[in-house]
């Protein structure tokens, strides 16, 4: 419940056993990592190599999307703007 | 008219004028229509945007000549890009309720290669949603049968891909492979697969899953297609900040082909088993000199996957939040809740480093493995998948069973190298059987060379499954 909270998942009360029970199974799975020595090894998060890849900061006006388009993939527009739900709420000591 | 099953074939036929792009997109739509309603392998056939791509390829070759073809290497290749392929105007799910609706705005950067080469685009192939899966059975658009037998999996995620070439429903499919979901179909469905180096083509406008495992591929009938499809869509785009290029030599001595004893291990199918080492066997009597070789750690591959995939996915999914595209994060289905909460759980503090960092370390013991392995032989010669296809619904309620399908994929994508899977024939019961090869990075030229070599010596035909209504 709380890694689905972490997670920013709804899962019903009945969708919790389950999983938890699937999960174990795969998290012992895991175990057998223990069997190998990893001191003094390197973590490795990438195998390119590459570091700061860079490119000129040009205005690259092919990869840009003009303002119809940005809008294009939600319903909720207000004033060409993104309509999100509210995150602050009016004072209740007022 | 008979839809020819090669790239040569399709522009021979275009430049003898035997068809034009339209009737051959005629023929492909008339067989989705026919049979896909049972095999699923299309959520959205994009009929109009092909029929003006096939009468600007009928144009072409009007103006142009036999001309055309040398300007535009893939003309009137008729292509089902997986859904998970950004498709400029053209519908895109990733096979999630998700993304039910999105329409992008800009295609990825591999689709417009292949436009920009000439290829026509019929329609989004079905996958396990976010590409989450082995058997394509993960789909929120329902699973994609096996031409074969329609009983089994085609094998996935990118099911929807192996089930359109097996059909005949397109010349050639791109797929993505995390870790076995290009090869995995082109093993079960009897096709060509490749999963290029990491880094070689670009992820750009690709739905992204595991970061630093995610490699965009394609499945075709033939090594000769694979090889003239990549030389597309491989090289630098200024976009993805993972690619680089390499020139290859091949070996002038003698080629030496290994057999990790690893990948052969209990547990290994017989027929499978036996496919493999007789194909091994072909190398070994046209010159190879064939070694067994060790590579003790890419046992804990799936392990390894298994912690870093689900931890990139809990990341690259945390952007659907449904504001700017797309509906809410309720109506992830629960494979995908399986993996963003394992993730999540991975990479949360305390369990960090028992399970990501461990993981993270033992990855590059994997990849010392495979350092050493290709200073003593050139390439390597694996089973794709332990077992021949297996029946719809048989792995769907174990999850742990369906992530050890892919115990033979992992090496490739968690050391980045390349990894062709090649078909080599049937069981006993008439279901595909195959092998992969695997090379050092940048060494698709020497896998294309091997596979086609392969193909000469078994005197290989293009295969197509017969389907009746």
């Amino acid at each position: 419940m709380h890694i689905a909270k972490l997670a920013n998942l709804q899962v019903k009360k009945s969708e919790v056993e389950k999983f938890s029970r699937e999960l174990s199974v795969v998290i012992s799975y895991f175990d057998e990592l223990n069997g190998v020595d990893t001191s003094d090894i390197q973590p490795t998060s990438q195998t390119t190599g590459l570091e700061n890849v860079l490119r000129e900061d040009d205005l690259e006006t092919e990869g840009s999307l003009n303002l119809q388009e940005t809008l294009s993939g939600t319903e909720s527009i207000c004033n060409d703007y993104f309509k999100v739900p509210g995150i602050l709420e009016e004072r209740s000591d007022k | 008219m008979n839809i020819p099953l090669t790239i040569k074939k399709t522009q021979m036929g275009l430049k003898e004028k035997k068809f034009s792009a339209v009737e051959l997109v005629d023929a492909y739509l008339a067989r989705i229509n026919t049979f896909d309603k049972e095999l699923n392998s299309f959520i959205t056939v994009s009929d109009e945007h092909a029929y003006r791509e096939a009468g600007d390829v009928d144009k072409s070759i009007k103006e142009l000549g036999k001309e055309a073809f040398l300007k535009y290497p893939l003309l009137g290749v008729c292509v089902a890009h997986k859904d998970v392929f950004l498709t400029k105007s053209i519908r895109t799910t990733a096979a999630s309720k998700v993304l039910e609706n999105y329409i992008p705005a800009y295609s990825a950067t591999v689709v417009k290669k292949m436009a920009d080469a000439g290829s026509i685009t019929l329609g989004k192939t079905n996958c396990d949603a976010w590409a989450h899966g082995s058997s394509g059975e993960n789909s929120d658009f329902g699973p994609s049968k096996n031409p074969w037998d329609k009983e089994y999996v085609p094998g996935g995620s990118s099911s929807g891909s192996g089930v359109a070439l097996a059909a005949n429903f397109a010349l050639i499919a791109t797929g993505t492979d995390t870790c076995g979901s290009v090869r995995l179909p082109a093993n079960y469905c009897c096709l060509f697969g490749l999963k290029p180096t990491y880094g070689s083509v670009s992820r750009y406008g690709v739905v992204a899953m595991a970061s630093s495992l995610d490699s965009i591929g394609h499945l075709a009938r033939s090594t000769e297609d694979i090889e003239k499809v990549f030389l597309v869509t491989k090289g630098l785009d200024q976009k993805d900040s993972t690619l680089a290029e390499r020139n290859f030599q091949i070996s002038k001595t003698k080629l030496r082909l290994g057999i990790a004893k690893e990948f052969f291990t209990e547990g290994l199918d017989e027929e499978v088993k036996n496919s493999v080492l007789a194909s091994a066997n072909f190398f070994e009597k046209n010159g190879f000199e064939v070694k067994e070789v060790s590579m003790p750690y890419t046992k804990y591959g799936i392990s390894v996957y298994y912690i870093v995939q689900p931890a990139e996915v809990s990341s690259n999914l945390g952007r659907y939040d449904g504001i700017r595209y797309g509906g809410e994060r309720k109506r992830f289905a629960d494979e995908a809740k399986r993996r963003i909460m394992l993730g999540t759980y991975v990479l949360s503090s305390g369990y960090y480093d028992a399970y990501y960092l461990k993981a993270m370390k033992v990855r590059s013991k994997i990849i010392e493995d495979v350092q050493k392995v290709f200073e003593n032989v050139d390439v390597l010669i694996a089973p794709v998948t332990p077992t021949p296809p297996f029946k719809l619904g048989e792995k769907v309620n174990n999850p742990l069973k369906m992530y050890l399908t892919d115990i033979f994929a992992a090496t490739a994508n968690l050391s980045g190298i390349p990894s062709l899977a090649i078909p080599c024939g049937f069981t006993k019961t008439g279901l595909p059987l195959g092998f992969q090869l695997m090379g050092p990075k940048f060494s698709e030229p020497l896998l294309f060379k091997l596979g086609k070599l392969y193909e000469d010596w078994t005197n290989w035909k293009p295969k197509v499954a017969s389907l009746s209504t």
